[in-house]
């Protein structure tokens, strides 16, 4: 009885671990932003510390005063170069989006297709683009298809893998109710599978959206301005050969902004497809 | 409420099992000389321990696999929407909305949404989750998820629905709920049902007739009717004839779990 009594006593209207979930998830909001934000200046201001005290030479490693003053500088030279990065990045991934899905499609629709032509898009995976891409080189003559092609064979195959393992993990006894309600192969296709593949998709579009990009950058340093004409990679590679650090630092600042903004919007795609109804949209309560 | 369902051995013949035989892999025996005549209006449940082949046999007759021996007739021709199932798992499409989910049956027969959508709206109804049409599946309760699929098995208003031990997953209560509600469904849609469960009480409350099955091989080893009258209420499950159908039963369970073992 006593124990119950002291327990009335301690008895508050607000529960206190709830109270403290509350506060953590607070700081927790707020910490979100603040904390990237305040390393990023800490970087910054550290950076631009180090090289003003130390009096490091600017084509060794240029202050962020000088790679911002470059960037606006600059700007008529970058800005083209971007598009033309960002175009060979996207009709990149684009390309890959259509074959990864067709050869997908075709790998489930046709045991045999696959068996015949797996091995082949995964030693197509496996050897380094770098490597491939003198090669491409000589044999496309359109320097531009040739460096498209490179960027793809790097973009292509996690939309592939991805979309080939979505595509047979449909739920089993589902298959067996498409086949009592007598569903045909294209029913079975569009409403079964495509649908259970699609977060599978989405997550292999994520990944070929940065390798597009690498995939571009690799295509501009071996393929070079004949094909892309000039783009933020082969402006960083003449910036370098030039000693102009803070036109190298500049570009290489784009590209990194390039992939960021690639992974926002497939995140944001991603989330938007799935976040009524699958399991990896859904906040634990 | 009276129901209008003919006695026992006066209702017209729906499907027939004869001298059903299913081996796996050249040697397992799944099923030995089945024989199993469904009429309109039964409700039957395959009462077995596991591996006495209930489910192959639910298998069989959906035409999800074909038998190594015997034929399965259905009267008159098995028609387009002639056979709803539910399975162990409510075995929703998680990108669909509950009303999609239940339009699925004739949406693979071509039928666009609004030209069903009174029938779909109905069988929701039937179940008591119109509210919910727009909902996700991840949205709904394992027992609700349950009447969302018991719908889309009724929607076509099918002849036969075969259920492949539908509650098995559930807590009691909301079993019982189900085992109720599933009694009035079927009375409102007139189907005949076949019902594989392992649970003996399951199977008299629910079942006009009770196949027992033992394994090893699968086999049929006894048939007994529960001839209480429908509507069958909570009281039902607690009278002394329920007690004593479900003693029969349970006695036939023993055996063939002997046999079995």
């Amino acid at each position: 009885m006593s124990r119950e009594n002291s327990q009335m006593i301690e008895d508050k209207s607000v529960d206190i671990e709830e109270e403290n979930i509350a506060r953590k998830e607070r700081l927790f909001a707020i910490a979100r932003w603040t904390l990237p934000s305040l390393m990023m200046v800490l970087f910054i201001g550290g950076w631009q510390a180090y090289v003003t005290i130390a009096q490091v030479p600017h084509y060794i490693l240029p202050s962020p005063l000088l790679i911002a003053k470059t960037l606006v500088e600059d700007w008529s030279l970058l800005w083209p170069a971007m598009l033309m990065t960002g175009r060979l990045t996207v009709l990149a991934l684009l390309f890959a989006v259509i074959g990864g899905l067709v050869i997908a499609v075709s790998f489930t629709q046709s045991k045999l297709v696959e068996m015949a032509m797996f091995p082949y898009a995964v030693i197509l995976q496996v050897t380094p683009v770098v490597a491939i891409a003198p090669l491409l080189q000589v044999y496309v003559d359109n320097a531009f298809v040739a460096a498209l092609l490179c960027a793809w064979i790097v973009a292509f195959f996690p939309i592939l893998s991805n979309t080939t393992i979505g595509l047979k993990s449909t739920d089993h006894n589902l298959e067996d109710l498409f086949t009592i309600y007598g569903a045909t192969r294209w029913q079975r296709l569009r409403y079964l599978s495509a649908p259970s593949a699609l977060p599978y998709f989405l997550g292999g579009l994520k990944i070929a959206g940065g390798l597009a990009l690498i995939g571009a950058v690799v295509a501009e340093f071996v393929i070079g301005r004949a094909g892309t004409g000039l783009g933020l990679a082969s402006t960083l590679l003449e910036a370098s050969y030039r000693f102009n650090f803070g036109r190298l630092y500049a570009a290489l600042i784009l590209i990194s902004v390039m992939g960021v903004a690639i992974f926002g919007l497939m995140s944001l795609i991603s989330h938007l497809c799935l976040y009524r109804w699958h399991e990896s949209a859904l906040k634990r309560e | 409420m009276t129901v209008n369902r003919a006695p026992l051995r006066e209702r017209p013949e729906l499907l027939k099992m004869s001298h059903i035989e299913k081996t796996f892999r050249g040697d397992v025996v799944a099923l030995k000389d089945m024989n199993l005549t469904v009429n309109q209006g039964d409700f039957i449940s395959l009462l077995g321990p596991s591996g006495c082949g209930k489910s192959t046999a639910l298998r069989l007759v959906a035409g999800l696999m074909r038998p190594t021996n015997g034929v399965i007739e259905w009267s008159g021709g098995q028609g387009e929407g002639d056979l709803g199932v539910v399975f162990q798992e409510p075995t929703l499409m998680p990108w669909a909305k509950v009303k999609d989910n239940v339009w699925l049956p004739y949406r693979l027969r071509g039928k666009s949404y609004f030209e069903v959508k009174d029938e779909v709206l109905q069988a929701l109804k039937l179940v008591g989750l119109e509210q919910f049409q727009n909902a996700y599946p991840r949205e709904l309760s394992g027992g609700m998820k349950m009447r969302v699929a018991i719908a889309r098995a009724m929607v076509t208003k099918p002849r036969l629905i075969l259920m492949d031990e539908p509650f098995a997953a559930l807590d009691e209560i909301s079993r019982h709920k189900l085992n109720n509600d599933l009694l009035a469904l079927r009375d409102a849609v007139g189907c005949t049902v076949i019902f594989v469960t392992h649970s003996v009480f399951e199977s008299v409350f629910l079942s006009d007739r009770i196949v027992v099955m033992a394994a090893r091989p699968g086999r049929v080893i006894r048939e007994l009717n529960v001839e209480a009258p429908y509507p069958r209420t909570e009281e039902f499950r607690t009278s002394a004839d329920y007690a004593a159908f479900a003693r029969e039963a349970s006695d036939a369970l023993h055996q063939a779990m002997e046999v079995a073992v």
